[in-house]
């Protein structure tokens, strides 16, 4: 074997995991690939502590009762400065009505400002949730998977803010070891997704809705679905297969809040949005079974070998290399096409690949992986979550805020051009834990020596400690894997 | 990361995609000419709906075509006439107004070579300047500066810049060194770490050496012109919504004009927008698209303001990878669709036209019974600012800045 096994263990943790923490690669050193393929073993891995954390729909509803009550309140405020001024007309007729028009618009805001978006800290203690489980973890193999599918299937929180982190629980993390089948239907029908890429509103000219209300359909959660989450861009299906599937998928919406104070943001199948018919979608043709003609669909993607193909594509360029090696990909294709998408298995087959353990460590950290690498390395288990995100948005990677539903890229070029972003973040860091960390313990115990001798002779020769730790976090072996 | 002011938010998703990227050159031939040109090229991703920008109000096919989604004249806003058949989306009072000083103009009916409907294939095709998406990993404008003969760096000090800031865009990355400015929010660190971490970086990393250089020779131009950023930013953040977004396109697009205009400043750059994906609820008239270009014309207003006397060298082209669905979809909005509109602007146009070949709004004049047709190559109109503004050699144009578009001949006259 040409690496020692400490580097070995560190290569695990760097290209696989989280990265090294206090005392991670002396507990795997002894068989680091045994150590990955026991992570992904452990009964419910990729689940995540979520005590306390709404639901979806939850969620939904709170943001929801929270803009009704806000409107509420500004309507009661409007009429009685409205009466307020019919009194005042009355008596003094001149009174200028600019001034009185800026009092009613400050009331009315004063109004609303009473009632506070209950979205944010929603968005913020599931954020927290999740930077705990990546800096809790032993390895954090599978938070990766799950950072990688959730933004293979992402949603935005610009667009649906409450939702966003009890999305990623409901309808990621169940399945990453399992079956893609099952993770494709279940973001497909999530009330996020529908609402994201708009589905929600989306109607069949020949459905009863749609006749009625002249309203009719919309492409897009059908476009990304192909394009994005199975096939795969330029894989041979045509702009009618588009809009057929995207009939297929009327009716697949959710439960408006105002009227459903039990299930409101909950998923539904609304008939009288469903266009009537068969759909001919890439040479099948789907007889209208309601809701099930879209999940046969989705269970024909999910079979399809282009899509064994993009995922695996996908996975080797986000774990290995930029540039994905045609035959590791083969090989992941083939495990997934040979076990109907079983994802522990595909997991297992690029972990059992030799290389995954002999190609050089050439891909960039994507930023927030970056970011929890350096807090992990202190052994630092907590972090404030607004701090977090915030250093994430100012790294161009803002936390469920990918600007595309293609979500964040994973290649060099997309992110190399952010090194001096990456090194304030840093510097600031190291500023901060500068007084209780001590870079040498970093570099022997918790990176067990694997560094090269540039970058310790570079932190030893630091001026100060803080910037000691600044140069190690920026180093080429902590950004790369 | 304890010098973060505020909280995360629409702003910072926008960071990455706001930040200039520039060209720190001065073009050769027209310095011999004795001009001095700059050139910005803005990106809106997400695919403009062209026909709510600049709509067709003569055409008599244009009300049954989005009936009362449709721009009019006489409507609650009215747009606002270019000629006799166009009129402006009412939200770009700025635009009209330079259009009225034959100051800018709009293309319509235009599209690139791409005729499929994904974003990031269009994308691609749009910034790569290649007929067909694929590999690509260079940018259109960034091969033109590399055929441009250079009169040497406007900073005579400089090592070379490259690009820096959360993520380049295609349109200029490759071979020809860029530098870029991004809002600056954290406390940097101190001219020795760098230092020290650009010599680890140069015995160990060279492509990690090369990203920080660029970071450093940027920073040491900005604090020669008193453009010092580096302080974290104080200033009050605008109200969330459509405030903060016109915001920033205003403070990016202005402070990348600001880089523009010094006299040791660059002369090309590009930036990008991105939030044009209206497929719900689009509002070209009142609502979410009226919105967005209401804040395209802040910032073009706040590079003609902050360009000065250099705006009479200035040419500013926004662009978009497609365009969408001529009628309004199911969901008071337009899908993904082929021909739209291209906006220039400067004061080195030949403007106050609208430049289109008008392809119809019946259903047989439709792209695939859909779009608008597209009936001028974008290609062309690029190629034409490149050649006649900047001097970009035709032979460079056809082969290596737009490969394949031999039959795509520049158009003439949009400059001088």
């Amino acid at each position: 074997m040409g690496h020692s096994t400490k580097a070995e263990a560190a290569l695990a943790l760097h290209r696989f995991g989280m990265g090294p923490r206090p005392g991670s690669i002396a507990a795997i050193q002894s068989d680091p690939r045994g150590a990955l393929m026991a992570e992904v073993d452990r009964p419910r891995a990729g689940a995540m502590a979520a005590a306390g954390l709404p639901s979806s729909t939850q969620a939904f509803r709170t943001v929801a009762d929270a803009n009704a009550e806000r409107q509420a309140r500004q309507i009661v405020v409007a009429r009685a400065q409205k009466e307020a001024e019919r009194q005042r007309t009355a008596a003094a007729p001149s009174m200028a009505e600019g001034t009185e028009q800026a009092a009613n618009d400050m009331a009315a805001r004063m109004a609303a400002e009473a009632v506070p978006d209950p979205g944010r800290p929603i968005y913020l203690n599931e954020a927290k949730a999740r930077i705990d489980a990546a800096l809790g973890a032993e390895i954090g193999f599978a938070e990766r998977l799950v950072w990688f599918w959730s933004n293979h299937f992402c949603v935005s929180a610009d667009k649906i803010q409450s939702m966003s982190g009890a999305y990623e629980r409901e309808a990621i993390r169940p399945y990453v070891l399992g079956r893609f089948a099952d993770m494709l239907q279940a973001a497909e029908s999530h009330p996020a997704m529908l609402f994201y890429l708009d589905n929600a509103a989306s109607m069949g000219p020949n459905s009863i809705a749609g006749i009625n209300r002249t309203r009719g359909l919309n492409e897009n959660l059908a476009r990304e679905i192909l394009e994005l989450h199975t096939l795969g861009v330029r894989t041979g299906y045509t702009q009618d297969d588009v809009i057929h599937f995207a009939n297929v998928l009327t009716g697949w919406t959710l439960l408006p809040a105002a009227d459903n104070p039990e299930h409101g943001g909950e998923f539904t199948f609304n008939r009288r949005l469903h266009e009537p018919g068969p759909q001919r979608i890439m040479d099948k043709v789907y007889e209208d079974t309601g809701v099930e003609q879209g999940r046969s669909v989705l269970r024909d993607l999910a079979a399809h070998p282009s899509t064994a193909k993009h995922v695996a594509t996908k996975l080797v360029r986000y774990f290995i290399a930029d540039e994905p090696p045609p035959e590791l990909v083969e090989r992941l294709a083939k495990a997934f096409r040979d076990t109907s998408g079983d994802l522990k298995e595909v997991t297992k087959a690029l972990v059992a690949s030799p290389e995954a353990w002999a190609l050089p460590c050439t891909k960039l950290k994507r930023p927030s992986e970056w970011v929890v690498s350096m807090v992990r390395s202190t052994g630092i288990a907590q972090v404030d979550a607004v701090r977090f995100t915030a250093g994430q948005g100012l790294l161009g990677e803002p936390l469920w805020r990918p600007p595309s539903p293609k979500g964040y890229a994973d290649d060099e070029a997309t992110w190399i051009d952010g090194m001096g972003r990456r090194l304030d973040v840093a510097n600031n860091f190291a500023e901060r834990v500068a007084g209780r960390i001590d870079p040498n313990y970093i570099m022997e115990t918790v990176l067990a020596s694997t560094m090269s001798g540039e970058v310790t002779q570079a932190v030893a020769r630091a001026e100060s400690r803080q910037q000691a730790l600044a140069l190690l976090f920026m180093a080429p072996e902590f950004q790369r894997r | 990361m304890n010098s973060c002011r505020h909280l995360p938010s629409r702003r910072e998703a926008l960071i990455g995609s706001g930040a200039l990227f520039a060209w720190t050159q001065m073009p050769k031939l027209a310095r011999a000419e004795g001009r001095d040109p700059r050139m910005l090229v803005i990106v809106l991703r997400g695919a403009l709906d062209g026909l709510g920008a600049v709509a067709p109000v003569g055409d008599p096919d244009w009300i049954g075509l989005r009936g009362d989604r449709a721009l009019v004249l006489d409507g609650r806003t009215p747009a606002l006439p270019l000629d006799s058949f166009f009129a402006l989306n009412p939200a770009m009072p700025n635009l009209h107004r330079l259009y009225k000083a034959r100051q800018a103009a709009v293309v319509h009916a235009t599209a690139t070579s791409y005729r499929e409907r994904s974003h990031f294939d269009g994308q691609d095709v749009l910034e790569s300047g290649l007929a067909r998406p694929g590999a690509i990993d260079t940018g259109w404008l960034n091969r033109a500066l590399l055929a441009l003969a250079s009169d040497g760096r406007v900073d005579p000090r400089g090592g070379r810049a490259i690009g820096v800031g959360p993520v380049t865009p295609l349109v200029v990355r490759g071979q020809a060194p860029v530098m870029s400015w991004a809002p600056q929010q954290l406390l940097p660190a101190s001219d020795d770490t760098q230092a020290r971490l650009l010599d680890l970086y140069r015995h160990t990393d060279p492509r990690l050496a090369v990203a920080l250089e660029g970071r450093m020779r940027l920073a040491a131009l900005g604090r020669a012109g008193g453009m010092d950023d580096a302080k974290p930013n104080t200033a009050q953040l605008p109200p969330p919504g459509i405030a903060r977004v016109r915001a920033y396109f205003a403070e990016a697009a202005g402070t990348a004009a600001r880089y523009l205009a010094r006299p040791d400043g660059p002369r090309v750059g590009a930036m990008g927008f991105v939030g044009w994906d209206t497929h719900i609820n689009e509002g070209a008239a009142m609502g979410q698209l009226a919105n967005l270009l209401g804040a395209l014309d802040g910032a073009l207003a706040a590079i003609e303001t902050n360009m000065g006397e250099s705006w009479r060298e200035t040419v500013v082209a926004v662009i978009t990878e497609f365009g969408r669905t001529a009628r309004i979809n199911g969901t008071d909005g337009t899908d993904h669709g082929t021909g739209t509109v291209a906006f220039l602007a400067g004061g080195a146009l030949q403007g106050g036209r609208v430049i289109a070949d008008w392809p119809g709004l019946k259903a047989v004049d439709l792209y695939e019974g859909r779009d608008l047709k597209p009936t001028i190559d974008l290609r062309s109109v690029l190629k034409g600012l490149l050649k006649d503004h900047l001097r970009v050699d035709e032979n460079a144009l056809a082969s290596t800045v737009f490969p394949g578009s031999a039959d795509a001949k520049p158009t003439a006259g949009l400059v001088g």
